[in-house]
């Protein structure tokens, strides 16, 4: 094991540890992102709704409402140095009976204090039915936010960690912290393999994050995770301009209907307190609650064209707010707690990070050749057909679909597998290139993709897992188990 | 005297499906349950000696596939079909062949060959 | 891009896009086949097991055999094939841009095309299965795919969800390579797939039938460690109280099929919500002049009999639709699927089509027995025929025979099924 001292561990490969990741990079710092499972995006990031909030929603003073508040404006520059999908399409609020006019009353007044721009409560039901011509006829008025927009977390979550990783950041993987030891010099974490030195420890590990900061005496806070179910519909399957949220709950935002980048549909998430911290499992109960609530945003909501259902567990902390803060234990910051508006956060709290490691008395110099902009392989998909027949001339494997749904080609896949932060499995796949992610749902690709990794990879395909170890798909090859009998009789 | 032995037939002849119930008193049988001779026959043979295609996969050595489709040429007993796929797990067939090949000659001595379900060529 | 004209463009070299080929080049036309595999034969390469060609070759065949035979006549008749190449998109002009590593992008300008895409495979997701979401669910299709073509094992203890046939055949196919099917769970209260397969592939291993059960959810964080499943009322909803756990570490889902048209649907071809496929004349004509369909694209099939003998129809109406010959249905009339019909195809038929015996294909909605199949037509009944099974996982297949007295009235027809003794009602 390396003698070599971090500056800052970040503990957490989802969206905000990987924001602050990118963000340090920019500095001349030795940092690392420590992550429990196979690759980044792989916790609560990975259901996150993908809106990027306007940020009226929040309570004026909470940490919430600054960084969200903060956070969006910074979406136009860094989606387009990352090349990360991003639109500002807009939020509505929708109301359906008069006292519901009166809440959009109240969240426009915050969305004042919080000092979001270009809000405005529309009662003209005419016109909200020309704006979106799904929406249910018994509206009475929407809060109109043109703010608010939609991402895809997990291109987010992968961008930021890749430009991280080429301008110096390392990243652990399938390393679950399970202890932390203050020596007087450094604190050294302790995974199930290795040990790693650091002076700074930034502990964005999501539902974990108070276990994490137990492990260095600090027990002032509890995680409860709370779960959200979603159902994914085709794409197109209705025609929707803005992402739809009901009258917000006590605990959430509601059943939202949305849309994203490639234009699927989603209903959800419903809010469930649990007590399991891996429990991810979607329900009965969950999903007939989610086309419920859908339902009243979208009277037609067209469930049967459902692709994908999953469930993911929201970071609650004991005052419902986050806590971004260095704490007793010096060069430890909690970076916990963080929920609705989370994403939208992301990049105002790595911001304010530096500020805070600045307070903290860290040297900060610039890096001079760090590098913002990451490219991306073509995408076959969104190509036209002329640029398509050049990129096949330049390299044939563009000339080889996969997904067939999604129109994902060879070429694709095999740069997902190679590039920085590479892909080692079938989701680390699906989630760099959207292979598997159609109406088939891996149906008709699975099979190729196995044996491409298997190929790239140079292991055998009993190797190759959906999401790390334990869960590989390949028990053997066909005959094997008769084998093993014949040679047990 | 012979002890009457009953089973119980599913005929898979046609939808009907009848579920016959067959017994055998000394050489004879007794089939009720049926309605048709075909039905009658099938019942008869199924008690005494059923027997069954065997469809499976060989692996095969230097082919554009891993293994090659094949079957029994004529239906084997029953009660052999697992000892049948525990020696056939074990043999490597070499590229090319042909459609209706035999691949592996009387299988365990039971009067059916292995043949090749399809062509398949060398890589 | 390299452009290629054609007189028939066929998109899918399975059975169907096989047997439409042949046809179409018998009749003199200049075919090419599209396929993105890397050989001819779609999926009955997988289906290795037999029970295939028994109304054609009145043998019993494997699909590879059954495969190979048409395969066989598609080299003798030398009938040029594009392999490895993947179509992208078709336009109402009939011209077709297709993709493959050697050709880079084609376009190919065809007279005609026949769609003979097949279908792709319900998804655990689709039919809302709650749980966890491990690696270990697979529909039935591609785990069949891994075990006989790429020859590996997707598990070890399966569950299979759905009775139908390919859900059965894959419940033997597993034991036979030494797997232990714990059990197969069918939603209906009756098995969907064939009876020969119940006894050959579930009773002749012991291998529990579970009717009336669906699965409520897929237990495992990585890979799946077992399943719960309940009973349903008449309604599907699972009923309290009733659940059981199975322990398994694979799902196999054989829930149904889906007619892949994303293609058809792009060109503007109307599409049938109850069968999923394009809405089709007694010519097997789209609502595209001069695009056909045929085999699983166009409807669901059980036997690749009737799917070889339907391509063999487009490949013939597509090639007479080049030569000029193929009249325009001046007035059309509806085919509808009327009492305990759940569809219908052809879905219009030309009005002079009188002349000629017509094929239908039909599926009952709930099984029956004993029943005739109705033709009615200004309220008047034109044909019926008496069959002892309507079950919906047989297609009903009803040869019209050739009407002439009618063809002076001509109006829509209904198509009922109707218990004998109740007809005429």
């Amino acid at each position: 094991m390396t003698e070599e001292i971090f500056d800052c561990c970040i503990i957490g490969a989802g969206v905000v540890g990987c924001a602050i990741a990118r963000r340090l990079a920019q500095f001349q710092l030795k940092t690392a992102v420590i992550e429990k499972g196979p690759d980044v995006c792989c916790g609560t990031s990975k259901a996150n709704s993908g809106i990027v909030h306007a940020g009226y929603a929040a309570q004026p003073g909470t940490l919430k409402a600054k960084f969200n508040a903060a956070g969006n404006p910074l979406f136009d520059q860094v989606c387009h140095e990352l090349s990360v999908p991003f639109a500002r399409i807009g939020t509505f609020v929708v109301a359906i009976t008069d006292d519901g006019i009166k809440v959009l009353e109240k969240l426009y007044q915050r969305g004042q204090e919080n000092k979001i721009p270009k809000l405005q409560i529309i009662t003209d039901t005419q016109k909200i039915r020309q704006m979106e011509p799904s929406l249910t006829p018994n509206v009475t008025g929407v809060l109109y936010a043109p703010t608010g927009g939609i991402v895809s977390p997990y291109d987010l979550t992968i961008g930021l960690a890749e430009n991280a990783y080429v301008n110096g950041v390392q990243f652990f993987f399938n390393s679950e912290v399970v202890g932390i030891d203050i020596k007087e010099r450094y604190k050294v974490i302790q995974t199930r393999s290795k040990e790693i030195k650091t002076h700074f420890i930034l502990n964005a590990a999501g539902v974990h994050a108070d276990e994490i900061s137990r492990m260095v005496g600090l027990d002032y806070f509890t995680i409860t995770p709370r779960k959200g179910e979603y159902i994914l519909l085709d794409k197109k399957c209705i025609e929707l301009n803005h992402v739809l949220f009901p009258i917000p709950t006590p605990i959430s935002k509601g059943i939202v209907v949305s849309i994203t980048m490639e234009g699927h549909i989603f209903l959800g998430p419903n809010a469930e307190t649990i007590e399991d911290k891996e429990d991810k499992s979607t329900t009965t109960e969950g999903l007939n609650e989610i086309i419920e609530g859908a339902r009243k945003l979208v009277p037609d909501i067209p469930v049967n064209e459902a692709i994908v259902t999953y469930a993911g567990l929201r970071a609650v902390s004991d005052n419902n707010d986050f806590i971004i803060e260095p704490t007793k234990v010096e060069g430890f910051i909690n970076v916990a707690g963080i929920q609705s508006p989370g994403l939208t956060a992301s990049l105002a709290i790595a911001e304010y990070i530096v500020e805070l490691l600045e307070n903290l008395g860290v040297k900060l110099s610039v890096k001079p050749n760090f590098n913002p902009i990451r490219e991306i392989p073509p995408r076959f998909a969104t190509l036209s057909n002329e640029e398509r027949h050049q990129l096949i001339l330049r390299n044939p494997d563009y000339g080889h679909i996969i997904c067939r749904c999604e129109y994902v080609t060879e070429a694709e896949i095999k740069a997902a597998i190679h590039r920085p932060l590479g892909a080692t499995t079938l989701d680390g796949v699906k989630f760099r290139t959207r292979a598997q992610m159609g109406r088939c749902h891996g149906g008709f690709c699975t099979n190729r993709i196995l044996e491409i990794l298997s190929r790239e990879l140079q292991v055998p395909i009993e190797q190759i897992s959906k999401k790390g170890p334990k869960s590989e798909l390949i028990v053997g090859k066909t005959k094997d188990l008769w084998r093993i009998t014949v040679e047990g009789n | 005297m012979a002890k009457p032995e009953t089973k119980i037939i599913t005929c898979i002849g046609c939808p009907s499906g009848c579920e016959m119930t067959v017994t055998k008193i000394g050489d004879t049988f007794q089939v009720e349950g049926n309605q048709c001779k075909r039905g009658e026959k099938y019942a008869i043979e199924e008690f005494t000696a059923p027997k069954r295609i065997l469809t499976t996969t060989l692996q095969v050595k230097n082919g554009v596939l891993p293994l090659i489709p094949v079957r029994t040429d004529k239906p084997i007993p029953k009660e052999r079909l697992f000892d049948c796929m525990k020696y056939l797990s074990s043999i490597i067939v070499p590229a090319p062949i042909k459609m209706g090949q035999v691949l592996v000659k009387n299988v365990l001595g039971l009067n059916a060959n292995i043949i090749a379900s399809r062509d398949l060529g060398e890589k | 891009m390299k452009e290629i004209k054609v007189d028939i463009a066929v998109v899918g070299g399975g059975p169907a896009g096989l047997a439409a080929a042949i046809a179409a080049r018998e009749q003199g036309a200049d075919v090419l086949i599209i396929e993105r595999d890397f050989e001819l034969g779609g999926i009955l390469h997988q289906c290795i097991h037999n029970g295939f060609g028994l109304h054609i070759f009145k043998e019993e065949l494997t699909g590879p055999e059954f495969a190979q035979r048409y395969i066989n006549r598609v080299n003798e008749l030398k009938i040029p094939a594009k392999l490895d190449t993947m179509v992208i998109s078709i336009s109402p002009e009939k011209e077709i841009i297709a993709v493959n590593k050697i050709d880079g992008l084609l376009r190919i300008k065809a007279g005609a095309i026949i769609l003979a895409m097949g279908c792709r495979e319900r998804t655990r997701h689709n039919i809302l299965v709650p749980g966890s979401r491990p690696a270990g669910i697979y529909p039935a299709g591609l785990a069949q795919r891994l075990v006989n073509i790429e020859g590996f094992m997707p598990g070890k203890r399966f569950v299979i969800l759905g009775s139908g046939d390919i859900g059965m055949i894959m419940a033997r196919r597993l034991t036979w390579e030494g797997a232990k099917v714990e059990a197969v769970v069918e939603i209906q209260p009756y098995p969907s797939g064939l009876i020969r397969n119940q006894v050959q592939c579930l009773k002749d291993y012991n291998i529990p039938l579970i009717l009336e059960h669906t699965v409520v959810q897929v237990h495992g964080h990585q890979r799946v460690e077992g399943v719960t499943i309940a009973k349903v009322d008449e309604k599907w909803r699972p009923i309290p109280g009733t659940e059981r756990f199975i322990e398994c570490d694979t799902l196999l889902l054989s829930v149904g099929l889906i007619p892949e048209n994303e293609l058809s649907k792009a060109a503007g071809i109307e599409i049938d919500p109850k069968t999923k496929g394009p809405i089709v004349t007694n010519f097997l004509e789209t609502s595209i002049p001069g695009i056909f369909a045929c085999g699983n694209v166009l409807q669901v099939h059980d036997l690749v009999d009737n799917v070889a003998l339907e391509g063999t129809r487009a490949g013939e109406m597509a090639a007479t639709y080049i030569s000029r010959k193929l009249e325009v249905a001046e007035s059309k009339i509806s085919c509808l699927p009327g009492t305990n019909v759940g569809y219908v195809v052809p879905q219009f038929i030309s009005s002079r089509a009188f002349s000629d015996k017509i094929t239908f294909f039909m599926r009952a909605k709930k099984p029956q027995r004993n029943v005739y199949v109705e033709f009615i037509m200004n309220n008047q009944q034109i044909y019926r025929k008496f069959t002892k099974f309507a079950l919906p996982s047989e297609m009903i297949k009803v040869n019209l025979p050739p009407l002439k007295d009618f063809a002076e009235k001509i109006s829509d027809i209904t198509i009922n099924i109707i218990p004998k003794g109740e007809e005429g009602q």
